[in-house]
């Protein structure tokens, strides 16, 4: 029996044709033969056609071959579509207060599912009110599929998925009040959970409004969410002020809800928050000078899905435990749109979603595949970087995200592509081409495509329309210094694993009851990951507070845009990688996890709570 | 989907493509309807559920999809009487699921475990491994034709990337599949998970309004 990525049946004639195709293409592409009349035949341009779907899909092992290049999704035009740009979210209007209004204790008389009472509330009163409702929505993603029904985020002004953008201030603390108004699971159409949690991800946040995996509320409820806006350190290390180097300016939520992230994020649930302050003030202006929002700093959302090819609706593997990827490419929720620019520096935010793919970035000339076109990393996790990085490819699991200058002067008048290049066939992670790397430096060597041959994201139209432009050159340019290092109070270690196909942390598995250790409220600790799942690569998250990355493999990460502030680190195959951090300013229970959301849903993820100073425990291997 | 207000359809259609990818775009859903009428349910069961007939510990002939999961709260899992690695813990722990979840396993919620080696695990050895662990009724071991089993391990996903891996049974998947048929909700539990968290995962399947009351949020301790 043959099948293709879905699982499904296919006849020997049509198996043979999906091998062949795909293996055209690699010869193709080995050959050197790509020009851009050949790009176009083979649908990178017009997307389509038999030689076009690579690497893909459903990661599972259905097939007893290892195909990795098959036909799944129905075909769709590739640049038929302009970006979508999320529109900001709004708060509400000073004389529509939110009724009842927000309560330290949970409102639960009201409908509001919070557990704790908020710890900061009264400290850190709101200045902004925002009234949110996740519903269902219908949206087009491609011109080429029918309408989908995606789950939104509704701040009365706008419903969309991605979700409006949060545009805030440091010092201006804002509250959600955060509706759950999806529909029953059987009008979900096959995948989905109606019972969310909104984590803000990279959020300092207290524990009760950082959207807990366990936190979750059901369709009729509600939830208050107080997002103080602070800089870390504010209540302990730097009274008043908190530590400017701890500054964060790209977040961005999502639903967590445990044991079905993958299937809610999927469906839509995901959205920007952007903090800017006296440094970073989104003017080019003013401060760091970087390209003024919303005009020249743009979020972008990437995410792999798939289509059922009879329906061309979105499809979830619902059975899948090691990872899912697609075979389409959307970015803001539209099958690789096209962007027109002017000829200047822009910044973007460059944000995975997943649910499991890593992508590493390089700007394409279809004209002229052999050019190495830099770019400036300005910030990693969406932390600026002591410095700008100049580049010419950037890599990022799930859930990390990279700000990036662009300047599009070169290129007046032409266009150019985003394209992903990294190897990437199943849920393990990239292909690795040298399993026997060292694994201190560039990942143990994953496979990097030839130029035209990975996945063509989006297109940038440059225009000749030269405009002003105020903005920082990146080299000249600086940002925060790290946060001091100090010595951890305790070092702890955990052991990613998998046993019979079960994910696990030192052996054990998620379970919202199980506080598996304690950390002292305003200490500093080391986290030891280890990887002992042979060949897979796992982006790991973890809540409340940034970490550094001291070593992998014992080695310092020589790289400057890992040796940064970061939230999430990606854990190579047979590594071992420390972090630092400091446990600040609040209480409570957060998570530690894989962020391949399937592995996350599998239970590889473990509750830690912080506890008031000096009750902590010393565990070490938790 | 009444909270799709025609306002959310016409700021979302604003920020397309217009009036051209919208009409495009219905006229593809009109096309794709007419190839098929397939409700999402019928999608996921012609996917993933292959109507196979397997044979029960009391040697009773079932079909997988209309005797086993059709309109059904259950748990599935792979498993071999004489597997001495995860096997014993797993089915352990779900001995301990039925006795918590007492008359409702057997009512609303039934538990399905499949062997991965039907030539030995014949009704009688599935009838013995039952009773060691004091299976009730509601809790099913199943056999069958050798294909068949395997077809429904690999379409329920209980399958490991590694081919080396995955054709080797004591390296079996351990996790415990857990749905709810008509309502198209599906997860997995690791069957070493504590027996209450995997409980847990099963309450949520149940989307009545009395369960939902209890359901609210977690972790309270």
């Amino acid at each position: 029996m043959y099948y293709n990525a879905l699982g499904e049946k296919v006849s020997r004639a049509r198996y043979r044709e999906m091998l062949n195709a795909a293996k055209n293409r690699r010869e193709l592409i080995a050959a050197g033969l790509y020009g851009r009349r050949e790009l176009a035949k083979m649908g990178l341009l017009t997307a389509g056609g038999m030689l076009l779907p690579k690497i893909g899909l459903s990661a599972r092992a259905r097939t007893p071959f290892a195909v990795t290049s098959q036909a799944a999704s129905p075909m769709t035009r590739s640049f038929v579509d302009p970006l979508f740009v999320m529109p900001q979210a709004q708060a509400l209007p000073p004389f529509r207060p939110l009724n009842p209004a927000p309560t330290v204790a949970p409102n639960t008389a009201a409908g509001e599912s919070r557990t704790r009472p908020h710890q900061a509330l009264t400290q850190f009163p709101p200045q902004k009110f925002y009234y949110v409702t996740q519903h269902a929505i219908q949206a087009t993603q491609s011109p080429d599929l029918p309408v989908q029904t995606l789950w939104a985020f509704d701040d009365t002004h706008n419903a969309c998925s991605p979700g409006p953008t949060y545009v805030n201030h440091y010092g201006v603390p804002i509250l959600v009040r955060n509706n759950n108004r999806l529909p029953p699971p059987d009008q979900n159409g096959g995948f989905g959970m109606p019972s969310v949690t909104t984590h803000l991800h990279n959020g300092h946040t207290p524990s009760e409004s950082d959207g807990f995996a366990c936190d979750y509320f059901e369709i009729g409820h509600w939830y208050d969410q107080h997002y103080p806006n602070v800089l870390a350190g504010i209540l302990s290390t730097h009274p008043g002020t908190g530590d400017i180097n701890e500054a964060l300016s790209t977040l961005w939520y999502h639903d967590h809800r445990v044991m079905f992230t993958a299937q809610n994020t999927y469906k839509g649930l995901v959205g920007y928050y952007l903090l800017f302050n006296q440094f970073d003030t989104g003017s080019e202006d003013s401060g760091f000078r970087l390209p003024s929002y919303p005009q020249f700093d743009i979020p972008l959302v990437f995410a792999d899905k798939v289509y059922d090819p009879t329906t061309g609706l979105l499809f979830f593997d619902l059975f899948s435990l090691d990872g899912i990827l697609g075979d389409k490419f959307l970015v803001n929720g539209k099958i690789q749109p096209f962007f027109k620019v002017h000829p200047r520096r822009y910044r973007f935010r460059l944000l995975n979603t997943g649910p499991s793919r890593f992508y590493e970035f390089f700007l394409t000339d279809l004209n002229n595949l052999s050019a190495n076109n830099p770019y400036w990393v300005i910030a990693n996790d969406g932390n600026l970087l002591p410095a700008p990085v100049q580049v010419t490819s950037a890599r990022i699991g799930v859930a990390e995200r990279i700000d990036v200058i662009i300047d599009f002067t070169p290129f007046a008048g032409k266009s150019i592509y985003l394209e992903n290049r990294l190897n990437q066939i199943n849920g393990q992670g990239p292909v690795i081409s040298n399993p026997n790397g060292t694994g201190a430096t560039e990942c143990n060597c994953p496979e990097i495509l030839p130029a035209g041959g990975g996945n063509l994201l989006m297109r940038f139209d440059v225009d000749t329309d030269f405009v002003r432009d105020e903005s920082a050159d990146p080299r000249t340019q600086t940002f925060y210094q790290l946060p001091q290092v100090v010595a951890p109070r305790v070092v702890r270690t955990f052991k990613f694993d998998r046993l019979n196909g079960q994910w696990s942390i030192n052996g054990q598995f998620m379970d919202c009851n199980d506080i598996r250790f304690h950390v002292s409220q305003n200490s500093a600790e080391n986290w030891i990951l280890t990887n002992a799942t042979g060949d897979w690569t796992h982006p790991i998250h973890i809540h409340l507070e940034e970490h550094q990355i001291l070593s992998r493999n014992r080695v310092p990460p020589p790289l400057p845009i890992e040796g940064s502030r970061k939230d999430v680190s990606q854990l190579h195959p047979n590594e071992r990688v420390q972090l630092f951090f400091r446990f600040r300013d609040w209480l409570g229970r957060y998570p530690l996890h894989c962020h391949n959301v399937v592995h996350e849903d599998h239970a590889m993820m473990l509750r830690w709570e912080v506890v008031p100073d000096g009750t902590g425990d010393k565990v070490e291997v938790p | 989907m009444n909270e799709t207000s025609r306002r959310n359809l016409l700021s979302f259609s604003g920020l397309a493509p217009l009036a051209g990818g919208l009409l495009a775009a219905r006229a593809g859903a009109a096309a794709t309807e007419a190839a098929t009428t397939l409700s999402a349910r019928e999608r996921i069961r012609e996917r993933y559920f292959p109507d196979v007939i397997l044979r029960t510990q009391n040697n009773e002939k079932v079909r997988f999809y209309e005797d086993l999961i059709k309109d059904k709260i259950v748990t599935l899992n792979f498993f071999y009487a004489q597997c001495d690695g995860v096997c014993p813990g797993i089915t352990a722990n779900l001995a301990k699921v039925q006795r918590a979840l007492a008359n409702r396993v057997g009512r609303d919620i039934f538990m399905c475990s499949f062997t991965l080696k039907p030539a030995e695990d014949t009704p009688k050895a599935l009838r013995d491994y039952a009773n060691l662990y004091h299976a009730k009724p509601g809790w099913t071991f199943l056999t069958g034709r050798p294909d068949d089993l395997e077809l429904l391990r690999r379409s329920l996903g209980f399958t490991d990337p590694v081919p080396a891996v995955d054709k080797d049974k004591s390296q079996h998947i351990g996790n415990i599949k857990i749905g709810n048929e008509p309502l198209m909700l599906w997860t997995a539990c690791p069957g070493m998970a504590h027996a209450d968290w995997i409980l847990k995962a099963i309450s949520w399947m149940d989307r009545s309004p009395s369960a939902l009351e209890k359901a609210c949020c977690d972790g309270k301790s």
